[in-house]
């Protein structure tokens, strides 16, 4: 019945009008606005206290950035400059001294004619971490990545050539004989022998191998004392080193705390939550005070040695629960599955466990490597220049410098901004790159 | 019935330690623990023989000794004619009471501003994501150190709040007429009792018998409240009808508080400038404000972040169940969502209280002295017993530690998903 009325209608619209654009008040920056800023009461509210303090924020710094001085000699002549430009009473930055002593606030003490060795160490750093953390960059360079510590060491703190050659050799050793018995003995016995032999080449040979060849062939870089370390070039060695070291360590301390072996898994819990419980700067002080009393008599090395080996043992501890929750977070189902393949304890965790663990883990391992990095400011409390305070308080002792306090604290508090920022903002685009939704 | 074989009887080879799978795991607890009984055996006579070197001996009597300094912000009575002991305790009030408030500022300032960023006002979600990763970012000595030079640098000298007698004006005011920061002291307002019931002398520290009637009081109305709710429960569960409880809530828990402070005559005292100085009121040093406020903002950031995955983590389904069953905005928060969303809150929650209790051990940046400065600072350099002083240290953050990681266990136990 219904469709006969549309004959008998008269007239029949047979074209489309054309498409209006929404009222001016739902549509472009109006609606945004009204969707956004001001949709309700509380919510106008929020965005005039928010305009209020970004206002007050703004009058209250902008003039001081704005009348920032570059070109000065010392906080005095800076005050001089910007009264002379902007009145009395004007307040300003003082760049100044970020100017004239930015080299030390980035290497500390290092001697001048030497910064091209940290600069190289830290460019080689980006070519030896690049196959790991990229996919566009060839995988060939991965070979660089096991020889580089050993030559960022040997870069930053110079000596004979052989050093670093020799005790690679040592681990090379400890390797060719893990492969070379595996087969016929099985990776326990062939992981301890090789592990025993390259101890025994550490204890007694390297020093006379090293000792004889410099004496033969002498050669390699002017040392510098661990003293002359100092800002960012302490921050970053002890950063990247505690991190290298700390994610193996942490690995099998998670291992470890898993185990089926009471006796393994109770000497993990111990170290991980005795570590955990306590501050790292207690741990500082150990480094810096205690460790000489738990070493032989007359042993003493390196104090930034010494406090990596802390720091390591501290990141650790908190690397080592980050994968013990990835670990745990796996499903019963994989561990079965590597048992029914018949994947021995070792390639099951190499193959299956650990590859979907870390993957998990990722998140809570960079940002215990973020807090690590920024808890090596701590190291001012055991008499090392750290760029926060330790250099800052040096810059200030200067009569010229005497009382600048914010420009160091702008400069450096964004650069470790920058840094952290970097690190945080990488782990997020790792775990989108290796998201796999069908697990 | 077949019964299996036996397995063929071979003698046990020596082999077998290493290859079959029922004795591997015994050899390498074995080895482990021979590996790590021999190095911790080693680090011991290392200690040994170096103390003898040293002519040293490992006892704890310089704790009884006469400290001879004196400790800016002791909370319990302490001079320097007393041992080193008392002064560990001073150190040790200190770091419990900085962590304890900087915990409670931290949780409200997390709350405050990881609510804030899943607001939907777009200016205000930003300006709170510019907070947090501004704070996470940056080391906490930077916030530390911020704040101590803030309050020494740019704060005004006690005599800026003078009134100028010409003018009858002064060139600081205070903060709702009641808070003063100056360069050597915050001046807040102290509670004042016009009538005195006298102070407990315990060996600890003299406890205000006022304040101690005041707690009581409101542990037994909190008591009361509780057993008044269970009531309440097991009407509704027998009738259905649910009698009126929150103004009944609410005088129980308020009126006999009001009432005994109104009896003991409570007045806040507020700072007052008498000649060079703040008289009245509580005058609290500049380095634990700076402490209590870089440890407090910085922490806040993270916690900030753990409510917001908190919140997050709760399915959007919940809140339109809990609306299709009729509840309103703010019964769905607090009966459906809150509860979900603290299990996933309250384990970080405890890490990051662990945190700040650690990092208020950077109170060396500002020298506020609590346990690092007292026992792990001057006590160890004036006895110069470092093995001692730091392994008491150690053992003391770590019974710290271990019991706030208890207590809050112990809670989160109480909230977490009952599996049945």
């Amino acid at each position: 019945m219904s469709d006969t009325q549309a004959h008998s209608v008269a007239y029949v619209r047979d074209t489309m009008l054309p498409q209006q654009p929404a009222p001016a008040g739902q549509s472009g920056a109006v609606q945004w606005l009204r969707e956004n800023l001001f949709s309700g009461w509380l919510n106008t509210l929020l965005t005039l206290l928010g305009v209020a303090l970004i206002y007050t924020l703004v009058m209250h710094f902008l003039p001081w950035f704005l009348h920032g001085v570059w070109d000065a000699n010392s906080i005095k002549e800076c005050r001089t400059i910007i009264t002379d430009r902007y009145g009395e009473g004007a307040t300003g930055a003082c760049w100044a001294v970020i100017r004239e002593r930015w080299h030390q606030f980035i290497f500390g003490f290092y001697p001048p004619e030497l910064y091209w060795r940290p600069i190289l160490t830290f460019l080689l750093l980006f070519v030896a971490v690049g196959p790991l953390l990229f996919t566009w960059v060839p995988r060939v360079l991965a070979w660089f990545t096991p020889v580089y510590p050993f030559l960022a060491v040997w870069l930053l703190w110079g000596g004979s050539g052989w050093t670093p050659i020799m005790i690679f050799a040592g681990f090379v050793l400890g390797a060719a004989i893990l492969l070379l018995l595996s087969p016929r003995l099985g990776s326990i016995m062939a992981f301890s022998i090789g592990a025993f032999v390259a101890i025994l080449y550490f204890l007694f040979v390297v020093g006379l191998l090293i000792g004889g060849l410099q004496a033969i062939l002498p050669w390699g870089l002017e040392s510098v004392d661990s003293a002359k370390f100092g800002g960012f070039l302490l921050a970053i060695t002890l950063g990247v080193g505690g991190i290298m070291m700390s994610l193996p360590l942490g690995i099998v301390l998670a291992l470890g705390r898993q185990s089926d072996m009471p006796l393994v898994k109770g000497f993990s819990v111990v170290f991980i939550e005795f570590i955990r419980g306590v501050p790292l700067i207690t741990l500082l002080f150990v480094a810096s005070l205690l460790l000489n009393y738990f070493l032989p008599p007359g042993t003493n090395f390196d104090i930034i040695l010494r406090v990596m080996i802390l720091v390591t043992f501290f990141a650790a501890a908190y690397i080592a629960e980050v994968i013990r929750g990835g670990l745990a977070a796996l499903p019963r189902g994989q561990y079965e599955a590597a048992d029914a393949l018949g994947l021995d304890y070792w390639k099951a965790q190499r193959l299956i466990i650990l590859p979907q663990a870390l993957k998990i883990s990722i998140p809570g391992i960079v940002s215990t490597f973020i807090g690590m990095f920024k808890d090596t400011t701590l190291v001012v409390f055991v008499g090392l220049f750290d760029p926060l305070k330790g250099i800052p308080d040096f810059i200030r002792a200067d009569f010229n410098w005497k009382g600048i306090y914010w420009e160091p604290f702008i400069f450096v508090g964004a650069i470790f901004f920058i840094l952290n920022f970097a690190m945080s903002r990488y782990s997020m685009s790792l775990e989108r790159r290796l998201q796999r939704d069908n697990h | 019935m077949t019964s299996a074989p036996d397995a063929p009887e071979q003698g046990f080879r020596l082999s077998q330690l290493i290859y079959d799978t029922r004795y591997r795991s015994l050899t390498i607890q074995a080895i482990v623990f021979i590996l790590v009984m021999g190095g911790a055996a080693w680090l011991v006579d290392n200690v040994i023989q170096n103390l003898n070197d040293l002519g040293k001996d490992f006892n704890f009597s310089f704790l009884g000794q006469r400290a001879g300094y004196d400790i800016g912000n002791a909370i319990i009575p302490y001079n320097n004619d007393m041992s080193h002991g008392r002064a560990l305790l001073v150190g040790l009030i200190n770091t419990l009471w900085v962590s304890f408030l900087g915990c409670v500022a931290a949780t409200i300032i997390g709350i405050f501003v990881g609510v804030l960023r899943l607001s939907k006002n777009w200016l205000v979600a930003r300006l709170m994501t510019v907070y947090v990763e501004v704070f996470r970012n940056i080391p906490v000595l930077l916030w530390i150190l911020v704040a101590i030079a803030l309050l020494t640098d740019v704060a005004p000298s006690p005599n800026a709040y003078k009134v100028n007698q010409q003018t009858g004006e002064a060139q600081a005011s205070m903060l709702l007429d009641s808070v003063a920061f100056t360069n050597r002291y915050t001046a807040i307002p102290s509670v004042h009792f016009d009538r005195s019931l006298g102070s407990l002398d315990t060996a600890l520290a003299p406890i205000s018998l006022n304040f101690l009637a005041l707690v009581i009081v409101l542990i037994a109305s909190i008591w009361v409240n509780k057993r008044m709710l269970t009531h309440a429960a097991k009407v509704q569960e027998s009738t259905g009808v649910r009698p009126t409880m929150w103004w009944k809530s609410a005088l129980v828990l308020i009126a006999p508080v009001v009432i005994l402070a109104i009896a003991l005559g409570i007045n806040p005292e507020e700072p007052q400038i008498k000649g060079f100085n703040f008289t009245g009121g509580t005058n609290v040093s500049n380095s634990f404000v700076a402490l209590w406020l870089g440890l407090s903002l910085y922490t806040a950031a993270f916690i900030a972040e753990i409510v917001r995955a908190g919140i997050l983590a709760i399915s959007k389904g919940q809140t339109e169940a809990a609306f299709a069953l009729g509840l309103r905005a703010n019964r769905t928060m607090s009966l459906v969502i809150l509860p979900q969303a603290l299990r996933v809150i309250i384990p970080p929650l405890i890490s990051q209280y662990l945190n700040l209790t650690k990092n208020s051990s950077l109170a060396i940046a500002v020298g506020y002295l609590e346990l690092r400065g007292t026992l792990g600072g001057i006590t160890l350099n004036q006895t110069g017993r470092e093995l001692e002083a730091i392994t008491l240290m150690m053992l003391i953050y770590l019974a710290i530690s271990l019991s706030i990681s208890g207590v809050m266990n112990v809670y989160n136990n109480r909230v977490k998903l009952k599996e049945r």
